[in-house]
C-alpha cells in the first residue's frame, strides 16, 4: 500500500515535466529532419565547396558528444560571441536537432545512393531532367528506405532530451531528480517510474518505426 | 533512301584501359529495324547505351537527326554536351532494359504517365487515354492499378514497353529484353515487339540472342565482334549465308545451347 501511495505521489510530479520533454522532442525532431534533408542532399551536390562544408558539419557533430555540444551552446557560445540562443529550451532544441540532424543526414545520403542505378537509367531514357529524376523517382524510393532509421533515431532523440535537465530545463528527469533529492530512500522507485515514463513515451515511436519498416519493404528497387 | 536518323561516325569507347568499341560506323534510317548480335562482352549493350546517353563515347560522333549528341557548339568551338543539350537531342529516343527498371513506387498506369506529363508537359487526360491504350495493346488492360511487384517478369517487360511507347519515340532501343525472363514468358514479350515492329513506323535497334526472331523482323542484322561490326546485311545474308568464320562459330555455338 505504501508503494501504491508513493507511486500516486511520484507520478503527478513526473507529469509536470511532460510538457518540456515532449515539446523539446517534437521541436528537435523537426529541426533534425530538416537538417538531415538539407545536409544529406548537399553532400550529394556537384559543388565541391557545398559538399566539403556539409561534410565538416556532419563529422563535427557526429564526432563529438551531444552533452559537450549542449554545454558549448549553453555556456561557451554566449561568452565567446555574445550570442544568446533565446531560452534554454531553444538551446536544447538546437543542440539535439543539429546533433541528430548530422546522423540522419547520413541516412538520407545513404538511402539516396542505394536506390538502384537502373532507376536513374530508366528515368534518363524517359528524358527526365536531373531534378525530375530526383523528385519523381529517386527521392520517393529513398524516403521509404529511410523510415525505419528515422524511427530509430527519433527514439534515441527522446532519450537524448533528458540531457536538457542539465541546463536547467524542467523535464521529466528533472522532476525525478528533485524528488530523489528530497527523499533519497525512494530513489529506486522514482527512477523506475522515470524509466517507465520514457518507455510509455517511446511506445508510439516504436510502433511508428515498425510501421516504417513494413512500408520500406515495399516499393523500392535497391541495389 | 531517306536520310539516316542516327549516324555513328568512328565511335570508340574504352572503360579504363579496356577498349570496348573500336570504330563503330552505323546508319539508322527512320522506321528501320536493326538486330545486333554477337558474343557476350563484344560491346552490344554499350553501343545502344551511348545513344541513350547512358554512356559517353571516348571519341567519335553520334549524330541524331542532324545534331551532334555528345558535343555542342559554344562560341565557335565544339565542347562536351551539357545536360540541357543531351535532353534536347535524346527526346525522340526510348529504351527498354533487360531488367525492366519499372518504378516500384508507382502503379503501372503512373509508370506510363509520369514522363509525358512531367517531361513533355502534356495534358493529363490525353496522356491517361494514351497510356490506357498502350497498356491494353500490350495485353495489360486489367492491371492499371497494380504495382510492378505484383506482376510476372513478362508482364513487367510489357509495361516497360508501353511506358516507352507512350512517349512516342522515333527510335526504340531494346537491350536483350527477354534474357531475364523465364523461358515460358519469352513468347508474350516477343509477340509485343513483333506487333510494334510490324505496325509502328519508328526505328528499332534490338540487341538480341533470339536468332529466329531477329531473322523474322529485322531489316538489317549487325554482327559485333570484339568491338567491331564485322558483318552487316539483311537477316538472311548475315544469319544464313555469311561465310565469316567467327560468325559461323558464334551461330553454331549459339544454336547448340
Ligand atoms: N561500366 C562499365 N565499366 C567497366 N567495364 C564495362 C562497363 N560496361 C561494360 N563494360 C565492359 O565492356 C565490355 C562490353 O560490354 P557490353 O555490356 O557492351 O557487352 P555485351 O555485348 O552487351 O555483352 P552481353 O552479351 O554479355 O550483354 C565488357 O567487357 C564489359 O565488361
Ligand atoms: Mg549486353
Amino acid at each position: 500500500m505504501i508503494t501504491i501511495n508513493a507511486i500516486l505521489d511520484i507520478f503527478p510530479q513526473l507529469m509536470r515535466g511532460l510538457g518540456v520533454t515532449v515539446t523539446v522532442l517534437l521541436a528537435s525532431a523537426v529541426l533534425a529532419y530538416l537538417m538531415a534533408f538539407i545536409a544529406g542532399l548537399c553532400r550529394l551536390s556537384q559543388n565541391v565547396i557545398i559538399r566539403k562544408f556539409t561534410g565538416f558539419y556532419v563529422e563535427v557533430f557526429r564526432g563529438t558528444s551531444l552533452i559537450v555540444q549542449l554545454f558549448w551552446l549553453y555556456y561557451a557560445i554566449p561568452m565567446l560571441f555574445g550570442i544568446q540562443l533565446g531560452s534554454n529550451w531553444w538551446t536544447g532544441v538546437i543542440a539535439i536537432g543539429l546533433n541528430y540532424g548530422a546522423y540522419l543526414s547520413e541516412v538520407v545520403r545513404g538511402s539516396i545512393l542505394s536506390v538502384a542505378k537502373g532507376q536513374t537509367e530508366a528515368a534518363v531514357a524517359l528524358n527526365m531532367s536531373r531534378f525530375q529524376r530526383m523528385r519523381l523517382i529517386i527521392f520517393p524510393q529513398a524516403v521509404r528506405m529511410m523510415l525505419p532509421e528515422f524511427g530509430n533515431y527519433t527514439i534515441q532523440m527522446l532519450k537524448g532530451t533528458s540531457l536538457v535537465s542539465l541546463i536547467g530545463m524542467t523535464d521529466v528527469l528533472y522532476y525525478g531528480d528533485i524528488m530523489r533529492s528530497t527523499n533519497l530512500a525512494q530513489a529506486p522507485l522514482i527512477y523506475l517510474l522515470v524509466l517507465v515514463f520514457y518507455f510509455i513515451l517511446a511506445l508510439p515511436l516504436i510502433w511508428l518505426t515498425r510501421k516504417g519498416e513494413s512500408i520500406s519493404k515495399k516499393g523500392v528497387a535497391s541495389g | 533512301m531517306t536520310e539516316p536518323i542516327v549516324q555513328y561516325r568512328d565511335v570508340h569507347k574504352s572503360f579504363g584501359d579496356v577498349k570496348v568499341l573500336k570504330g563503330i560506323n552505323l546508319d539508322i534510317h527512320p522506321a528501320e529495324k536493326i538486330a545486333v548480335i554477337g558474343p557476350s562482352g563484344s560491346g552490344k549493350t554499350t553501343i545502344i547505351r551511348m545513344l541513350m546517353t547512358l554512356e559517353e563515347p571516348t571519341s567519335g560522333d553520334i549524330i541524331v537527326d542532324g545534331t551532334n549528341l555528345w558535343k555542342m557548339e559554344k562560341s565557335g568551338k565544339m565542347v562536351r554536351a551539357s545536360e540541357k543539350h543531351l535532353r534536347e537531342v535524346r527526346g525522340d529516343i526510348g529504351m527498354v532494359f533487360q531488367h525492366f527498371n519499372l518504378f516500384p513506387h508507382m502503379t503501372i498506369l503512373d509508370n506510363c504517365m509520369a514522363a509525358p506529363i512531367h517531361v513533355k508537359k502534356e495534358n493529363k487526360e490525353e496522356v491517361r487515354e494514351r497510356a490506357v491504350q498502350m497498356l491494353e495493346r500490350v495485353g495489360l488492360g486489367d492491371k492499371f492499378d497494380s504495382y510492378p511487384s505484383q506482376l510476372s517478369g513478362g508482364q513487367k517487360q510489357r509495361v516497360a514497353m508501353a511506358r516507352a511507347l507512350v512517349m512516342r519515340p522515333k527510335i526504340m532501343l531494346f537491350d536483350e529484353v527477354t534474357s531475364a525472363l523465364d523461358p515460358e514468358l519469352v513468347g508474350e514479350v516477343l509477340e509485343v515487339i513483333r506487333d510494334i515492329a510490324k505496325n509502328d513506323d519508328m526505328a528499332m535497334v534490338l540487341v538480341t540472342h533470339e536468332m529466329d526472331f531477329a531473322l523474322d523482323i529485322a531489316d538489317k542484322v549487325l554482327f559485333l565482334d570484339e568491338g567491331v561490326i564485322t558483318e552487316q546485311g539483311t537477316a538472311s545474308e548475315v544469319i544464313e549465308h555469311s561465310t565469316n568464320e567467327r560468325l559461323q562459330t558464334f551461330l553454331h555455338r549459339f544454336r547448340k545451347v
